[in-house]
């Protein structure tokens, strides 16, 4: 405890400083295509070829420790699932006499668990039939959709040196309004889609607008202001439901009209299959923020402000401006994230819970994919995997859908400290300052 | 729009011209107390309002016609946010905003009573009272425990997870063992465990705060939830019925009229809540341990130059506020309501604000947090006597008036100079 890093000894394990950290984004930015597979090493004649393929492998890269990470949150995952089943657990009562019960119990209740999240994720064996082999797919990318956005989103305010806890508010705005576009407007098909989609993406904007220019002139932190707008727009969207024209007048629960077919996403894969426009609508997008970020002005200045707003001003771009900016572009990204979520197939009606937990997985996502744009969209794959499987390992194996809960969570946490990663699998350490994630500020 | 406002930057409050901030929260109590004379003296009927100083209509009551009543009281806010735009002593200052702030809130509930349906145009004081008391409470205790963590330099955005797993693991531990006390100890060190998680990632791991306070949250929510659906709802009567703690009568002061009632019959969390922060206010500005953790919160370098153990007090806070927070948390499911799946639902956050509405100060903590519990139980009584107020606005009060605070609209709030700051020594 005399020192914050007892394993340190090499270089990597000094802490980057937000400084570090930010500049290291910044050069890294081209590389983030490169960063999800291990590189190559150049042949060199002395130490063979495969076996620095191995160092490398085993050297502390993003993908090595988030491979680990997974593996690590699946093995606690594994050890809830264990200690939370009656009948596995009074194996272990007597597990002196017969170790074997305990051991074989616990393999079949886990490994059950987790073969279903994978068949209801990706492929499942026994299916036949292109629908049925399609469908783990289909969902995954159904789940994927939001969160990609969110997770720019919340990606693109940490390059900005900003934390925009707030892409749930702004997400729920988002949905607020692509839901109203989408039942009181009549207009022909593909514009009605178009509207309702700017007018979700408007939303976000316009509450991502408010912590930015409070940040900007007056300093409000915008960690605690997003925050706060998250609730205010919980309580706003539990109070326009019930609204008249916007309530549905058949029910009289808290349930909007539904959206007119016009205005929803058109699915990809047939009627059957939920999968839908917006994954198509997120891989473009996130397209646009990495050109944004690596190729745009406004990308430079953001970057600039958040390695040293201090030195950005000095350089004559406008901090406040970029803050404002920032925040819209990011609340922008959420607020489609939230349409997203009312316009495809998961819901056609607003309901209180209607955009679940996109904004704060979105944060998690975003942390996972290392803020980097492509990065996000494969963290945000993952996220999505989790979700679909999740919903199959619950129906079949009767494990709660929570348990995905904790293990993103775990996931992140593993992620956020690879200096934890490292010391348990005792990872050689390399290009280490990569995977420093931290960017924000205190209060 | 030139002058950048950066965070670190805490701009002081020198001399502003004519527009002091006193002069400010003048103007605007000012509006605000002519918009209750008009506004509300219009709306409320002739009827009588009457606050009834028992839990039902009858009994004594202060009662007062409707429409007088919400025109005087919207007189004297004004009048005392006229005293403030014509500049009194400094020292008076507190005192007529409160003064100010508190007629306009009684000019609202006149117009509000007084519209109310005949035979429900009475205000039960002693509910509204103790109500405010009990939705406060895990506030307190979530305030509380972000004050012990941020006035040692550690950001705790998981109050939720904190408050959360102690609720949990008091319901799990107290119903195990059926006994209160049992629970109440296992809820603390429910708490605790997030805290540790915290303060080993936050202060060892130098992963960001707000980050890993985020993810805590999501994993209370996680692992609370998980082992709900998969223990308590498969066996409640094993797993999910924990003993409650009764209602503890002092002597004397039960008597004394509207506070008695509401205050001095409650249970040992109420009496455990008030008593910590005092004895933290007091440990924090009275003793040497308190002396240190504000100068680890302001300038941890200086500090550690004097010889403090800046990680060890990092630590030891941290988990102490954990404590804090599973207590309140337990305050839930030892005394109210069994547990349910994500039964905290925001009060963490609300505590949040709470503390930042204080100013990271233990009193300033207990009074936004009853401010906040009044905000709420008010909208339970309108919601009772059918106002047209919908619930949802008077809900998201507590946030909006943080939002105002911290953007300085309402004085200045500002965090410990360390707060969110890893410490490296050397």
């Amino acid at each position: 405890m005399s020192s914050p890093n007892p394993v340190s000894g090499s270089p990597d394990k000094e802490p980057a400083t937000e400084a570090q950290a930010a500049q290291n984004a910044v050069g890294n930015t081209d590389r983030a295509a490169t960063a999800t597979a291990p590189k190559q090493p150049e042949p060199e004649p002395r130490p063979s070829l495969g076996r620095l393929f191995l160092d490398n492998l085993w050297a502390a890269n993003t993908v090595t420790v988030t491979v680990l990470a997974v593996l690590l949150a699946m093995l606690v995952g594994a050890v809830l699932i264990i200690v939370s089943d009656p009948e596995v657990l009074a194996t272990y009562g007597y597990i002196t006499a017969r170790p074997a019960d305990a051991i074989n119990s616990s393999w079949t209740v886990v490994s059950e668990a987790y073969a279903n999240l994978f068949k209801g994720a990706i492929f499942d064996p026994d299916a036949s039939g292109f629908q049925a082999a399609m469908g783990p797919i289909s969902e995954t990318l159904t789940y994927t959709a939001p969160l990609a956005f969110t997770g720019l989103s919340v990606a693109l305010a940490f390059r900005g040196g900003l934390f925009n806890i707030g892409a749930q508010g702004q997400a729920t705005i988002g949905v607020i309004l692509a839901a109203i576009a989408g039942f009181a407007l009549p207009l022909p098909p593909v514009v009605h889609l178009l509207v309702a989609l700017i007018a979700g993406a408007a939303g976000g904007a316009l509450w991502g607008f408010v912590p930015g220019i409070l940040k900007a002139r007056t300093g409000a932190h915008e960690v605690i202001n997003t925050i706060m707008l998250n609730y205010v727009a919980v309580y706003f969207l539990s109070w326009i439901i019930v609204q008249n024209g916007v309530q549905n007048p058949n029910r009289s629960d808290a349930i909007s009209k539904p959206v007119d077919a016009s205005a929803q996403l058109p699915r990809l894969l047939g009627d059957n299959l939920r999968v839908h426009a917006g994954i198509l609508l997120a891989v473009l997008v996130t397209w646009f923020v990495a050109w944004l970020l690596n190729r745009s002005t406004l990308g430079f200045e953001l970057r600039a402000v958040g390695a040293n707003p201090d030195a950005a001003r000095t350089a004559g771009i406008s901090v406040t401006r970029t803050y404002v900016l920032i925040m819209v572009v990011s609340g922008l990204l959420a607020g489609l994230g939230g349409a997203n979520m009312v316009l495809g197939s998961t819901a056609n009606a607003l309901t209180p819970l209607v955009i679940a937990q996109i904004g704060f997985d979105g944060i998690l996502v975003a942390l996972l994919g290392r803020v980097k744009p492509w990065g996000v969209l494969l963290a945000a794959l993952l996220f999505g995997a989790l979700q679909a499987g999740g919903n199959r390992m619950q129906s079949y194996s009767g494990i709660s859908l929570e348990l995905v809960t904790v293990l993103q969570a775990l996931i992140v946490i593993f992620i956020a400290a690879p200096a934890l990663v490292k010391a348990i699998f005792q990872l050689r350490a390399a290009r280490a300052a990569r995977l420093q994630t931290s960017l924000a500020k205190g209060w | 729009m030139s002058t950048t406002a950066v965070p670190d930057v805490a701009v002081a409050p020198v001399d502003e011209g004519f527009w002091t901030r006193t002069r400010k929260t003048g103007a605007v109590l000012l509006a605000l107390g002519v918009l209750a004379a008009v506004l509300f003296g219009a709306l409320a009927t002739g009827q009588q309002a009457r606050f009834t100083l028992s839990e039902t209509e009858g009994g004594a009551a202060l009662e007062i016609n409707g429409t007088v009543g919400a025109i005087l009281f919207g007189v004297i806010a004004a009048a005392a946010g006229a005293a403030l735009l014509a500049g009194v002593p400094k020292r008076w200052f507190t005192l007529t905003l409160g003064v100010g702030l508190v007629a306009f809130v009684l000019s609202f509930l006149c117009w509000q009573v007084s519209a109310a349906p005949e035979g429900r145009n009475f205000m039960p004081l002693v509910n509204i009272v103790r109500g405010t008391f009990i939705l406060a409470l895990p506030l307190i205790f979530g305030a509380l425990a972000g004050v012990l963590c941020e006035r040692t330099g550690v950001v705790n955005v998981a109050i939720e997870g904190q408050l959360l797993m102690g609720a949990f693991s008091g319901a799990l531990f107290g119903s195990i063992s059926g006994s209160v006390w049992v629970g109440l100890v296992a809820a603390a060190i429910g708490g605790a465990f997030i805290s540790l998680l915290l303060a080993v990632f936050a202060i060892r791991y130098l992963v960001d705060q707000v980050v890993m306070g985020i993810v805590l949250n999501l994993l209370a929510v996680g692992v609370t939830g998980f082992l709900y659906e998969r223990l308590m709802q498969t066996d409640a009567q094993k797993y999910n019925s924990a003993p409650r703690f009764g209602n503890w009568e002092i002597p004397l002061l039960k008597d004394i009229p509207v506070i008695g009632p509401a205050l001095f019959r409650g249970n040992i969390f109420l009496y455990l809540g008030l008593l910590l922060v005092l004895v933290i206010h007091i440990a924090l500005f009275r003793t040497r341990w308190g002396l240190r953790t504000r100068s680890v919160g302001e300038h941890p370098t200086a500090a550690d130059t004097v010889g403090v153990k800046v990680l060890g007090l990092r630590y030891r806070n941290v988990i102490m506020a954990g404590m804090v927070a599973g207590i309140g948390g337990a305050s839930y499911t030892l005394a109210l309501y069994s547990f349910t799946k994500n039964m905290i639902g925001g009060k963490g956050f609300i505590a949040l604000a709470a503390l930042i509405f204080g100013r990271w100060s233990p009193t300033g903590a207990l009074l936004a947090a009853l401010f906040f519990g009044f905000a709420d139980q008010l909208a339970t009584y309108l919601g009772a006597i059918g106002s047209s107020i919908p619930s949802q606005f008077l809900a998201m009060l507590p946030y909006l008036a943080t939002i105002l605070a911290v953007a300085g609209l309402v004085g200045r709030v500002r965090a410990p100079a360390a707060d969110g700051k890893p410490y490296i020594k050397g």
